[in-house]
């Protein structure tokens, strides 16, 4: 049988063409537009060399503060996810009335929008009409009523605490399916020798774990570096600056016309985020072979 | 002994209502105060409403131009979701039947784009050049086009599972590359097709940074970008801004409800091992 003509290229050409001209092309001539100062005003593109990295790095500050966010936001959002999802994943696989009404109660803001979510949550914490601060009056502890999103010692946190609202069941559900696929028997060996529940834990599910969790880690990583909708519905940035990331910039340098800025922006994301995607996964390969 | 695993179950039960009642209590806030007159919903509340206003609903679908955005978001998520089935498991097929150094190439190439982030700028450029910027058809392929590399990476991995016997048989058989695959491997694929059609609708479905991007005609918005420029008019009156909300979770609800099962198993293909 002969594979090229079982297997013609053609019917792979269509993924490829499409991937082609609308993922990989833009990266490409991101890449090239990052060193000119291509905007809205003129047709006319110049070479201008590191001059918008320079702009970024050193000249305007507040550049440095997006991304400082924006490492930020992805280290919490992803410890958030990764350690809650875990845990929770532990308690209600067995011995949970109801696991399944949790389970999918849990997991339910999955799947919607973050674009609702974040309309949800400007509802619920309003300073004085949400329903969390009313919450703190009527049960007398009112002094825990802030300003959550308006606040600029809360309003990072807030935006923190909505995204793993709504990203934690994610962890939870892949974790539960990875702990089902552990076989019993190893866990039936560890009784026999009488096993605590903490040693069976750490001696057996976690290291039975360590690609799963090592994949959602990926996942949770390079969602948190790119996050942009939960972030321009809930603060758009604000207050100041306080909850601006890198793609929220970008998109306010789109909307001003600094297209150069904003690709270049775009690009040292790209960048970063497939660096660290590759030490994560090559982390991953080496824990395999041993 | 027996009384620490009772009072192990009690915590575990305990812990578990709280954070259920977490992330409910958000969504039932939104939901009851759907029904309420504007007064009643100043204030977001678990307080029942004293009289049901369905009303809140039809204001909305009139006044937010609900219809309109529904039926675009529907155009969005089924045209683009249908190209994904098609294209992507046709890709993953040869790449995974043929793994040749040259195929091998594609895949990684292709599968890179997971964790690629948009460049959105670049992106704005290459669809004036291509006069797909500001066309139903041009967000249609953008859609398509990013959700193609994780797509591939799930129908990839299915596609090893099915043996290539029965490839060589349909060839003896004198099948084409065609209808080998419609009629052979498509029907096999059905478990993979409902993942990557549930996810793939609701990811669409769910967006609005590409169409705050690349639609700037709002005959041409989605229901989340509708949404959006609805609270941003009627921001006081929650009562109509939750109807709206609740009005666009539907969709993605009945999917869901219906996709649960498939949802978990495209989730968990490459990061659980069997």
């Amino acid at each position: 049988m002969d594979r090229n003509k079982t297997y013609p290229w053609y019917f792979a050409s269509g993924a490829l063409v499409l991937f082609f001209i609308l993922c990989f092309i833009p990266s490409v001539i991101g890449i090239f537009y990052s060193f000119t100062d291509w905007n809205s005003f003129t047709d006319k593109v110049n070479f201008i060399g590191l001059d918008n990295f320079k702009e970024i790095f050193v000249k305007d500050k507040t550049y440095l503060t997006f991304i400082g966010n924006t490492v930020y936001f992805t280290i919490f959002t992803t410890a958030i996810k990764t350690i809650l999802g875990l845990v929770f994943a532990l308690l209600f696989t067995r011995g949970i009335k109801l696991a399944n009404f949790h389970r999918m109660v849990i997991f339910s803001p999955q799947v919607l929008s973050y674009l609702i979510v974040g309309l949800v949550f400007k509802g619920i914490l309003h300073p004085t009409t949400g329903f969390l601060n009313i919450f703190f009056n009527n049960v007398g502890l009112g002094f825990l009523a802030h300003d959550w999103l308006g606040n600029i010692h809360y309003a990072f946190n807030s935006v923190m605490f909505v995204d793993s609202w709504k990203g934690v069941g994610y962890g939870m559900v892949i974790f539960i399916a990875g702990i089902q696929g552990i076989s019993e028997s190893y866990y039936e060996a560890a009784d026999m020798d009488g096993a605590s529940f903490m040693q069976k834990t750490f001696k057996i599910t976690l290291p039975l774990l360590m690609p799963t969790l090592i994949m959602t880690t990926v996942l949770n990583v390079t969602y948190g570096l790119r996050v942009f909708d939960i972030i321009y519905v809930l603060t758009n940035g604000g207050p100041g600056y306080a909850t601006d990331v890198m793609n929220t910039a970008v998109f306010k340098e789109f909307s001003r016309g600094n297209y150069a800025v904003g690709t270049a922006l775009s690009t040292l994301l790209a960048v970063f985020t497939m660096a660290i995607s590759y030490f994560i996964l090559k982390g991953l390969n080496k824990k395999e072979e041993y | 002994m027996k009384t620490k695993k009772i009072l192990m179950r009690v915590f575990q039960n305990a812990i578990a209502w709280i954070v259920s009642l977490i992330v409910l209590i958000p969504l039932v806030v939104i939901f009851i105060s759907s029904f309420k007159t504007a007064a009643e919903s100043y204030t977001l509340n678990l307080e029942l409403p004293k009289k049901l206003i369905l009303e809140n609903y039809s204001v909305v679908i009139e006044k937010g131009k609900l219809l309109g955005s529904f039926i675009n978001s529907f155009i969005y998520a089924s045209t683009s979701t249908l190209l994904i089935v098609f294209l992507a498991t046709m890709a993953a097929f040869v790449l995974a039947r043929n793994k040749s150094k040259m195929n091998r190439f594609i895949y990684y190439f292709l599968v890179l784009g997971i964790a690629m982030p948009v460049n959105y700028i670049s992106l704005m450029k290459v669809m004036q050049f291509t006069h797909l910027i500001n066309t139903r058809i041009g967000i249609v392929l953008i859609y398509a086009a990013f959700a193609l590399p994780i797509s591939i990476f799930i129908a990839y991995g299915f596609i090893d599972t099915i043996p290539r016997e029965l490839d060589e048989a349909a060839i003896i058989d004198g099948c084409t590359p065609e209808s080998l695959y419609f009629k052979v491997i498509f029907p096999l694929l059905k478990p993979i097709i409902a993942t990557l059609f549930v996810l793939n609708f609701m990811s669409t479905w769910n967006d609005f940074t590409m169409s705050i991007y690349f639609l700037n005609e709002s005959s041409k918005w989605p229901m989340t970008l509708a949404v959006y420029n609805f609270f941003g008019q009627f921001s006081t009156q929650w009562n109509l801004v939750c109807a709206d909300i609740v009005l666009t979770c539907i969709p993605v609800l009945i999917v869901f409800i219906l996709g649960q099962k498939y949802i978990v198993t495209g989730m968990t293909s490459g990061s659980v091992k069997e």
